[in-house]
């Protein structure tokens, strides 16, 4: 198993949640305070690289309009490790393709950096979150069809080398498309989807990508994967090894269980303070028409159910925290990998809210010394 | 159900007479409204859900408003009606526009409720507030006079009625995200609409007012009117049926048999 760190940038320093309705889309940006911002950059930077000095591989994403993620274009600060780092394997997850404008645009970022960094770009392609659609103005119906098209120009353009070719599709149109550069890795840089729910994870399995499933606890993943694995059985495709399967949760190692837990606290930041309304959580299309149902009867779809009051002994037992002493940490991490049939990718946030910069390291640093040796022995029963 | 070039449509059909298209807005059709019985009184109605509304279902050739105007047309053309009033709410309002504008051959005369479709001020004035990020509570205070009466209980609807609800807001999401609610070339097409046209307005509509929006959108086809439905919001159609079927059976009475 491989360990990636992860964190959203986020700017923590907001006014009580009593002041504000919602932490996306629209709260304005007066509340940012850039002199801060700046240092948080270079901090968040700072710990990427203590990230990779500890052995660990390094996880980006982007989010818009928001205090909770202050990487509006994740291709930037893939730049940035693209330089300061030397072998971590860097992971965007990812270039929300549903939403980008210009899919080539997307595939010459990319190139540039899987050049940059010598050919250690891990390439994610997400829809993007409901909250993105205000914040882009994107439609958010039809959105896999228009997702599916990005991808295929995508690829297209990193695959073809010998002078332009015509692209017109249902959404985009690129009648010259010849990027330079071209990506250093061959045929392409792996690609990664999210997927956190069964349908989508049928698509990604067909390709035979790496699926990345986001905080969808110890059921929740399993259906996603064996989607997953049923549709590569039903194409009749080789079985997919660990290494297609990614799960991401709030991680904490301390020396004691008292220590984990308390950082694991101050993580939650992360769901606690995500207070947004329902028009930005639910926009029409985003989510399919049975869980708008289920949403207009009182149960919320997918992904929000973590947000309801979240308590740590909760977020523990379903698998959307692993936090504890070193052994503790294994435990929970080994339970969920033999309850969903294995994963090869432990995508961590290891930084939110106001866990500082000394909490934040150590907490990385207990893990890849205590646990991480464990974990890349695990394969499946 | 009715099939118009390959796409399935709900229809409900209603009375005799005068051939009556009604196209809803974001609101949907619900056939058991007071309002197509009544509307039913005034000529023979034909009501369908636009594709992804109701229990029509989507098309993957329909997406924009352009598209509904040519299917709705079509649909005309197929059935042969001839010298139909054409009236549509608010999105239904803008479809009826885009019609009109495509082709009168077929329509005697234009009813638009509350109707959307272009666009009045500059770049930075939101002329249609943005109800995709507003909160739904916000939405129905806006669009309703009496919104008390107008908000849903979710616990009283069957799935079937849920399923609709979410149905209807994902394609007025479809055809209305962008450009919002509008068409930027309508406006200097509009003087092509050379049938008689009657704009209807909500007196109290907050969404989008009728001394702003409508007075605009009335100068904009040559020699139509407008009248203000009393004591109603943006679907005076919901609000004030009898009303509103009392100006449409005048407006119907005026262009003959």
């Amino acid at each position: 198993m491989r360990g990636w760190f992860f964190s959203e940038n986020a700017y923590h320093l907001l006014p009580d949640a009593k002041e504000y309705d919602s932490i996306r889309v629209k709260l304005p940006n007066r509340y940012y305070d850039p002199k801060i911002g700046a240092d948080l950059y270079h901090r968040f930077i700072d710990e990427w690289q203590i990230a990779e000095e500890m052995g660990l591989e390094i996880m980006v994403n982007e989010h818009h309009q928001t205090a909770t993620n202050l990487n509006p274009s994740g291709p930037v600060v893939m730049g940035v490790l693209a330089r300061e780092t030397r072998k971590a394997r860097l992971l965007s997850l990812g270039n929300p393709i549903a939403t980008r404008r210009e899919p080539v645009r997307v595939a010459e970022e990319m190139a540039m950096v899987d050049v940059y960094s010598r050919g250690r770009l891990e390439c994610g392609f997400v829809r993007g979150v409901p909250y993105e659609m205000s914040a882009g103005n994107h439609r958010p119906t039809r959105m896999m069809e228009r997702f599916w098209e990005a991808h295929d120009l995508i690829v297209k353009a990193w695959t073809s080398h010998d002078g332009p070719f015509n692209w017109e599709g249902k959404y985009f149109h690129h009648r010259q498309v010849n990027i330079w550069p071209r990506p250093y890795q061959e045929p392409h840089p792996p690609i990664w989807i999210t997927a956190l729910s069964p349908s989508s994870a049928r698509e990604v399995g067909a390709r035979g990508y790496i699926v990345a499933s986001f905080l969808t606890g110890f059921d929740g993943t399993r259906a996603v994967y064996d989607a997953y694995r049923g549709r590569r059985a039903e194409l009749g495709l080789a079985p997919a090894g660990l290494d297609r399967f990614a799960y991401a949760a709030l991680v904490y190692t301390g020396d004691t269980d008292e220590e984990g837990y308390a950082g694991a606290r101050k993580l939650m930041w992360y769901l606690e303070s995500n207070k947004v309304p329902p028009q930005f959580t639910s926009p029409p299309g985003y989510h399919p028409i049975a869980n708008s149902v289920n949403a207009m009867k009182g149960s919320n779809p997918g992904i929000f159910k973590m947000f309801q009051n979240p308590t740590l002994p909760g977020l523990m037992e379903n698998g959307l925290v692993f936090a504890g002493n070193p052994d503790s940490v294994y435990r929970q991490v080994k339970k969920m990998y033999d309850h969903v049939g294995g994963f090869g990718h432990l995508l961590m946030m290891g930084q939110a809210g106001f866990l500082d910069h000394d909490e934040t390291v150590k907490g990385m640093e207990m893990f890849s010394r205590e646990v991480y040796p464990r974990l890349k022995e695990l394969s499946v029963r | 159900m009715l099939t118009v070039r390959g796409v399935v449509l709900e229809v409900v059909e209603r009375g005799q007479g005068r051939p009556i298209l009604w196209l809803h807005g974001e609101e949907g059709l619900d056939p058991q409204a007071p309002f197509l019985d009544l509307l039913a009184g005034a000529g023979r109605v034909t009501a369908p859900s636009h594709p992804g509304f109701g229990h029509s279902p989507e098309s993957s050739t329909v997406d924009t408003v352009d598209d509904l105007a040519y299917l709705y047309l079509d649909l005309l053309a197929e059935q042969d009606r001839r010298d139909v009033i054409v009236i549509g709410a608010s999105l239904g309002g803008w479809i009826a526009a885009e019609m009109a504008v495509r082709s009168t051959e077929r329509i005697a005369g234009l009813v638009l409720v509350g109707a959307l479709g272009i666009k009045v001020g500059d770049r930075e004035t939101r002329d249609i507030p943005d109800i995709f990020a507003l909160h739904p509570d916000e939405v129905v205070r806006l669009q309703y006079r009496d919104p008390a009466r107008f908000v849903v209980d979710y616990t009283k609807k069957s799935d079937d009625e849920l399923a609709i609800i979410a149905r209807n807001r994902e394609a007025t999401a479809l055809y209305a995200w962008e450009p919002y609610f509008h068409n930027p070339k309508l406006p200097q097409r509009l003087h092509r609409v050379t049938v008689p046209t009657l704009f209807l307005w909500g007196a109290d509509d907050r969404f989008i007012s009728a001394e702003y929006y409508g007075a605009a959108y009335r100068a904009a086809i040559p020699g139509s009117r407008l009248e203000l439905v009393e004591r109603a919001g943006h679907f005076p159609h919901l609000e004030q049926p009898e009303a509103v079927v009392e100006r449409i059976r005048g407006f119907v009475r005026d262009r003959g048999t």
